[in-house]
């Protein structure tokens, strides 16, 4: 494996010693695959802020299924101090600290403190307003299931979820290198770069099926008319308040989530991940045999569109091989 | 826009202080909101197919009555109609039943109780997000309704307070006629073995098992059976609704 990072800033990076290298592109990510994936930032996106909007008319989480004054786990409430002054008090379980100006008490719109769970710069629309962050998280509550259910589907008639994310028997092997490589930093460059490692096979499977399903049914468990038919669903859990603090739970899961997502993106070549999820292409290292082809700039587009993701045939791409290393 | 300093703060802001302030104008665009809104029919009809209307909600135990029954909304009606009857503790109350019917009527507490009188312990999930539990003892809406004759045309119950939420805006409600006759949808005056405190709606309250609590009208001084809503109100079925919530409060 290769240490060297920044895969994207030489078009033919070359091992001290090894023979001639160069860089090829891989078409990784099919078009469906990259639209439900932009489309999902943005439903998740504009989820979490709408949700943590409704979060905001009553800022307290329970378990079971009653909200009995008292009992919150999780309380972002607003006391006055002596001197008449609004103070965010977050209390988790019986620990409590005072958050003023984030969580509890922030700048309402006249740039005055006032009471609120979350600021207005994390929530749709930014003012207290219930009505219009329902409306915001239910549409988009749709464009996540419906694109989600399309993701699925495509995944399995495509064998992407069996073949690209499904650990393998290796993979299991390998758990234990890939644990350390990450707490490393260390990120394949050639053909290995390709394959989802078993850390990332685990994560993505986690994310679509325990994040993405448990976060769609304990939205749905919170409903007044679903729970005539799902009560055993929402008994399960704890409560329909069981149901209202797994639900932010998972939320912020999600969050987390994307934060190693993103931090992995932008260890591992920020430019070329990017390219790989807007283009499909994404450029790995490849050791040639052979002297390189005559500098020839080969369009991308000539890349059949109807490979299967992180299928390997690929097209040259122009490279000028570096004199340096001849 | 044309403003080039408000488009170079915005620019400034952020890419996160951009996507907020491009939704807080598409909330407060007509069309934008309307957009938003057009997941409301999905619910509506995704839950009844999911849901059917003759699902029951869960009827709990004693043991899980909540110890206080938050109240929420108004607590203390200030119109004089209601504050006389509240001085007599209720006992000159009539519930009037008119509109789309053949026998319009006037009902006591009394006179409801012999229509009919059950019990339930159901949870009442707020908008907001909290829940209680309670036990409420009422009449059948559907008594009700068969008491006085509903005509085809009808198509909605609407619920009439004696509660203002501003100067002459009464608070009011609509169920359609499916939701009005589901078994668990009471004309409750009874909480928790007691005539309806104050603060939870007396004399008498609706009780829906699988809708929001702002649908649960308090202080209901009349039924009117209608075949639309629109001339009422705002025209969108409620006091919350003409405020931007949905009609259909299932979710």
């Amino acid at each position: 494996m290769n240490a060297q990072s920044a895969v994207e800033t030489t078009t033919a990076s070359v091992k001290p010693g090894s023979s001639k290298a160069s860089s090829r592109l891989v078409y990784r990510h099919t078009l469906p695959i990259r639209i439900m994936h932009w489309i999902n930032v943005i439903a998740l996106t504009l989820m979490l802020f709408s949700g943590l909007q409704i979060f905001n008319a009553h800022p307290n989480l329970y378990w079971g299924n009653r909200s009995d004054q008292g009992k919150e786990w999780l309380s972002l409430g607003a006391q006055e101090d002596a001197a008449g002054n609004l103070v965010g008090i977050t209390r988790i379980g019986q620990h409590q600290v005072t958050t003023t100006g984030v969580l509890g008490v922030s700048k309402g719109s006249d740039g005055t403190p006032v009471a609120r769970g979350f600021p207005s710069w994390l929530t749709v629309p930014s003012a207290g307003w219930l009505a219009m962050g329902r409306r915001w998280h239910f549409f988009f509550a749709w464009v996540f299931v419906l694109n989600g259910l399309c993701y699925i589907g495509y995944s399995l008639a495509r064998k992407h979820l069996q073949r690209d994310m499904w650990p393998t028997r290796a993979d299991w092997r390998g758990i234990g290198r890939s644990i350390l490589d990450h707490v490393r930093f260390k990120h394949p460059h050639g053909a290995e770069a390709l394959r989802y490692n078993i850390l990332q096979r685990l994560a993505y499977l986690c994310v679509i099926f325990v994040f993405g399903i448990g976060i769609v049914l304990m939205g749905v468990a919170m409903s007044p008319r679903m729970d005539a038919v799902l009560s055993p669903l929402v008994e399960a859990v704890g409560g329909r308040q069981s149901a209202r603090s797994i639900h932010f739970i998972i939320a912020w899961a999600f969050v987390a989530f994307v934060v190693i997502h993103l931090f992995e993106v932008l260890v591992s070549g920020v430019f070329n991940q990017l390219r790989g999820m807007v283009s499909g292409y994404y450029k790995v290292d490849s050791v040639k045999p052979e002297p390189a082809m005559p500098v020839a700039a080969v369009p991308e587009t000539v890349v059949p569109a109807e490979l299967a993701p992180g299928r390997t045939v690929t097209a040259q791409t122009p490279i000028v091989e570096d004199p340096r290393h001849e | 826009m044309s403003d080039r300093r408000s488009f170079l703060r915005m620019a400034g802001m952020g890419a996160v202080g951009v996507l907020l302030a491009g939704c807080d104008r598409i909330s407060q665009s007509g069309l934008g909101a309307r957009v938003l809104g057009s997941a409301e029919g999905l619910n509506r009809r995704v839950q009844a197919l999911l849901s059917p209307s003759s699902a029951m909600a869960k009827e709990y135990s004693e043991a899980d009555i909540s110890p206080v029954f938050h109240p929420n909304g108004t607590t203390m009606p200030d119109t004089p109609a209601y504050q006389a009857l509240m001085a007599n503790q209720f006992r000159d109350y009539q519930l009037q039943v008119d509109g789309l019917v053949s026998r319009p009527a006037k009902l006591s507490i009394d006179d409801l109780k012999k229509l009919d009188d059950r019990t339930q312990i159901t949870r009442h999930d707020c908008v907001e997000g909290w829940s209680a539990i309670g036990k409420w003892r009422g009449t059948q809406l559907s008594a009700v309704l068969d008491h006085v004759g509903v005509s085809e045309q009808a198509k909605f119950v609407v619920f009439h307070c004696f509660d203002e939420m501003d100067v002459d805006t009464p608070y009011y409600e609509s169920v359609d006629i499916l939701e009005a006759r589901h078994p668990q949808t009471l004309l409750a005056f009874a909480l928790n073995d007691q005539p309806l405190p104050i603060p939870n709606g007396a004399p008498l309250r609706l009780r829906l098992g699988r809708q929001l609590g702002y649908k649960q009208a308090k202080y209901i001084s009349r039924i009117e059976l209608v075949s639309s809503f629109k001339d009422i109100g705002d025209g969108n079925g409620g006091y919350w609704e003409d405020q931007g919530y949905e009609w259909y409060a299932g979710i």
